[in-house]
């Protein structure tokens, strides 16, 4: 057992457990922060994908020790209260969602593709980047609209801040 | 139709919580003092089962139990069962080999589990279970059908001698042969559909929770159909009897047919709750999704189309081996006869047709119904067999496919089906004037230029939704109705709850159905919830399969709304002292018609509930339910084509352009249609390129995880070209047809035509990897 330190959606927590827990079972079992999903084991399919220090990383392929000291931002903590992240406002609007369970994962890894590619996002692009991120409902049409859609509303909300 | 009516793309209600993590999915629950089950499972495709040695896992720290496939037979928990008699040809019923939810003696295919450790954690479950000893004794096994058919074959099942299930045929043989006989011109074609694993993206779970004082037991789920699954774990498994068994299937993170299926872990989370008198959580993990979850199609057919000298088809004859795996799952049966053969005539006119389809036990996962059930593998075979004929008899392929449409409708094929409406040269004109059909051979020859094989491939699917008909299927073999069910519960003060035996896990149910309410009343969709998926809350349902929901689920609904609208214009009518005729309802009022008398719905519901001046001898209240059971199936019906590019140096295929034009009848919410054959067409495409599940000879899976199964990404598809032709459906008032499965019905043979239609040689077989496609290009 180990006491893993880490600062989770802005709150900085301390949490005992087994050496071998990964960060996903920290997150799920233990903060009960059961928006990150678990869809493969073998790190193909994105349903885990959170942020840690801003990047997108799987949280099933990451020791919960490894997090020790990092920043880590779960799908429960990009919205402002009542006030959805872009990325969110456009998976709803654009129906790039069916049955919800791939859509934190790829919410998470979308903001990042954005944040790398800085606005300058094309289809192409963006269905290469979703590499990491399995869907099963959607066939991604809907999902590539709702990332292209949001990178021009980040790009917006930046310009405002 | 209203800005939230029917008809109206309204963003879905669902959604708030899916997209903020707030969710709630089975694995997602947590009840006090719940242990957790990890399954042990035969590294063998058939093997003997001589000891299994718990003891050192019992001493480990954390381990509540390790029960055996033994104890649970001993407890005479019931085998698993299918739910579908077929007859073979030679009048004997279907033979079904025993499957015990834990194998006590004999395994049949890798995966299938013999014990079960119970213990305070997963990780310690998992633990203990690496120090239970299994001693098998191997035998020989077979995955392959035709191999499994042989004489000398391993034999899975005593009662299934030569491992055959059954033979089952359908249609006019005499008929068919005299065709033939008289034929201009004969079409041979085979095909194999190749196995599939569905993957929805949650693996499937379930916690089980037995309350000793009222011995009642409550089973979270990841089912399409909890009621069902309530009904067979207790009339078939001796669990409960039903008033003593709550299903609760929560979010549910997709199905593809799936999870209609009750499989074993739930059976044995139930049976070890009570066993250990603590909550038993079991959740999947992907492999065992791949080992234990039912597959989809793995036919082999070999069939030949008869045509006259003036190209109209005048027989078809069709052979099918269907690979059921180790055992016979729940709708399996059914899944190669009355879903596929049965729309063996597709969207043509063929006077006769005969088919023959031998069901096989192999030592592989069982297969059953998968998104589309037996439809995809019909059309898949008539549509390579229409283009086979079309390249043989040197015509165009969309104008021999028009040559023989059916344009007359009620059509009676031969084999079951009465089609009841549709139009399938307006489906066709639109999907080949949004590909620019007549532009194709300009840039065909572009390409070649680039050094790129071009090709276009046309599929014109039907499929039989809205399943069924109850008096029909029971006819034809099926153990249950396949009605729907509905409650409208208004409350006092107006708000209205919609319970529903359809299940939603993905569909959007939540928003569609209270569209239908909203256009109806006129009050927006927030004041109305759609409760489904707990069998505590809401009667009796069939689920959600097969393209159902709205068909058959929608049309419960409008029923029982319809009585709780004729008894809220009665309450209305007394308080205007207007005549019952005179009330209409419009934007949320019941009004006298032509005059400016009205009362709010709420004031009518809160009438309805004080009771204090209700009409002389109404009851009080305002809650109505139906039932509707369906009179026909519905047949939707469209037209795909697909243009893409082959890399000749690779193999690799890229797509062009991919349209769509589908005959869904009304819509009631277009974007979520669409998203529907979005999604349809990813797994339509995902079989034709991409996804394979494979066994070695001795019945090995080599596709057991996302490493070596391919599923389809982002960058594996284009973005799809939709558009609707529509003929209401004439079967239901809301004249609907179901959208749910038809992108993946007609996806796959649009793509292999097109691939062949590049390389210009017709024998490819699914998956079409760049591998394979050089090959084939590159075969003498």
């Amino acid at each position: 057992m180990s006491t893993v330190k880490l600062t989770v959606n802005g709150k900085a927590v301390a949490v005992d457990v087994e050496d071998r827990t990964l960060l996903v079972h920290l997150l799920r079992d233990h903060l009960n922060l059961t928006g990150t999903h678990v869809g493969c084991d073998t790190s193909q399919c994105g349903a885990c994908v959170v942020h840690i220090d801003g990047k997108a990383v799987k949280s099933c392929t990451m020791l919960a020790g490894q997090a020790d000291g990092a920043s880590v931002t779960t799908i429960e903590g990009i919205a402002k209260g009542d006030e959805l992240h872009p990325m969110q406002a456009a998976f709803r609007d654009n129906h790039g969602l069916q049955c919800g369970y791939c859509t934190p994962g790829m919410i998470m890894s979308a903001i990042d593709i954005v944040h790398r590619h800085g606005g300058q996002l094309d289809e192409a692009t963006v269905r290469h980047e979703l590499e990491g991120n399995i869907c099963r409902c959607t066939g991604y049409h809907n999902i590539v609209k709702a990332v292209l859609d949001a990178a021009g509303r980040m790009k917006v909300s930046q310009a405002a801040e | 139709m209203g800005v939230e009516g029917i008809g109206a793309r309204v963003v879905r209600k669902e959604d708030k919580r899916f997209i903020t993590g707030k969710g709630r999915y089975v694995d997602d629950i947590k009840l006090q003092g719940m242990t957790h089950a990890h399954f042990i499972r035969s590294p063998h495709a058939h093997a003997k089962v001589k000891k299994i040695d718990s003891s050192a896992a019992l001493k480990m720290p954390g381990v509540v139990a390790v029960l055996t496939g033994q104890q649970i037979v001993d407890d005479k928990v019931g085998n698993l069962i299918c739910g579908w008699a077929i007859t073979s040809k030679d009048g004997s019923p279907m033979k079904m080999g025993a499957w015990p939810a834990m194998a006590p003696e004999t395994v049949r295919f890798v995966g299938q589990a013999v014990a079960v450790v119970i213990a305070d954690s997963k990780n310690l479950a998992r633990d203990a279970a690496e120090a239970v000893v299994v001693d098998y004794e191997e035998l020989p096994a077979v995955a392959d059908v035709h191999a499994a058919i042989k004489a000398g074959a391993p034999q899975l099942h005593p009662e299934a001698p030569g491992n055959q299930v059954y033979d089952w045929v359908i249609g006019d043989e005499g008929a068919t042969d005299a065709a033939f006989a008289k034929a201009a011109n004969v079409v041979k074609l085979d095909v194999t559909n190749n196995r599939l694993a569905p993957n929805a993206m949650e693996p499937r779970a379930a916690i089980a929770d037995y309350d000793a004082a009222d011995e009642h037991f409550t089973l979270y789920t990841t089912s399409q159909n909890p009621h069902v699954a309530r009904l067979v774990l207790s009339a078939f498994y001796n669990i409960a009897p039903e008033h003593k068994l709550r299903v609760i299937a929560p979010d549910v993170g997709g199905g593809f047919g799936s999870k209609i299926f009750i499989y074993p872990e739930e059976m044995v989370a139930l049976w070890a709750s009570k066993k250990v008198g603590r909550p038993v959580k079991w959740t999947g993990d992907r492999t065992e999704a791949f080992l234990t979850d039912a597959h989809g199609r793995d036919h082999v057919t070999h069939a030949e189309m008869a045509f006259d000298a003036s190209n109209k088809i005048t027989g078809l004859k069709v052979k099918t081996y269907a690979n059921f795996g180790a055992y016979m799952s729940l709708f399996s049966s059914s899944v190669p006869t009355y879903l596929y053969a049965t729309l063996l005539s597709g969207q043509y006119n063929i006077p006769t047709i005969h088919a023959e389809v031998i069901g096989v036990y192999t030592n592989t996962t069982p297969v059953d119904a998968y998104r589309g059930a037996g439809r995809p593998e019909a059309s898949y075979l008539i549509e390579r067999l229409m283009e086979t004929a079309a390249r043989q008899l040197k015509v165009d392929p969309a104008e021999l496919r028009r040559t023989n449409f059916i344009t007359q409708f009620p059509h009676q094929t031969p084999v079951i089906m009465a089609y009841d409406t549709g139009d399938f040269n307006a489906s066709l004109d639109a999907a080949m004037k949004a590909i620019d059909y007549a532009g194709f051979a300009a840039r065909k020859a572009k390409a070649k230029g680039d050094g790129k094989l071009r090709g276009i491939g046309v599929s014109c699917y039907i499929e039989a939704c809205g399943i069924a008909p109850s008096k029909a299927v029971g006819s034809l073999g099926a153990g249950v109705g396949l009605w729907e069910s509905a409650e409208v519960r208004v409350n006092p003060v107006g708000t209205i709850e919609i319970l529903t035996g359809s299940h939603s896990h993905g569909q959007g149910h939540e928003t569609t159905f209270c569209q239908l309410v909203a256009d109806r009343l006129g009050v927006p969709i927030s004041q109305v919830s759609i409760v489904h998926g707990d069998t505590d809350k809401v009667q009796f349902g069939m689920g959600t399969y097969g393209s159902r929901s709205a068909a058959v689920g929608l049309t419960a609904i409008l029923k029982a709304m319809e009585k709780m609208e004729s008894k809220a214009k009665k309450i209305a009518a007394h308080a205007l002292e207007a005549s019952e005729a005179d009330i209409v309802i419009e934007n949320g009022e019941f009004k006298v018609t032509g005059t400016d008398k009205a009362i709010a719905f709420p004031m009518v519901a809160l009438a309805a509930y004080t009771a204090h001046n209700l009409p002389e001898g109404m009851e009080p209240g305002l809650k109505e339910s139906a039932f509707y059971d369906p009179t026909n199936f519905t047949f939707p019906a469209g037209a795909y084509i697909c243009e893409l590019e082959v890399d000749p140096g690779t193999g690799k295929t890229s797509f062009v352009n991919f349209v769509a034009a589908d005959d869904f009848g009304r819509l009631i919410n277009p974007m979520i249609v669409e998203g529907q054959v979005h999604g349809g067409l990813a797994q339509g495409i995902g079989q034709a390129l991409l996804e394979h599940a494979i066994y070695d000879a001795n019945g090995q899976p080599v596709t057991a995880s996302f490493m070596d199964y391919s599923m389809p990404r982002a960058d594996d598809l284009p973005s799809f070209n939709l558009s609707h032709t529509t003929t209401l459906c004439p079967g239901n008032p809301l004249g609907i047809k179901g959208c749910g499965e038809a992108g993946a019905i007609g996806a796959s043979a649009a793509v292999i035509n097109a691939i062949t239609d590049a390389i210009g040689k017709n024998n490819l077989e699914m998956p079409a990897t760049p591998d394979r496609v050089w090959r084939t290009i590159h075969a003498a």
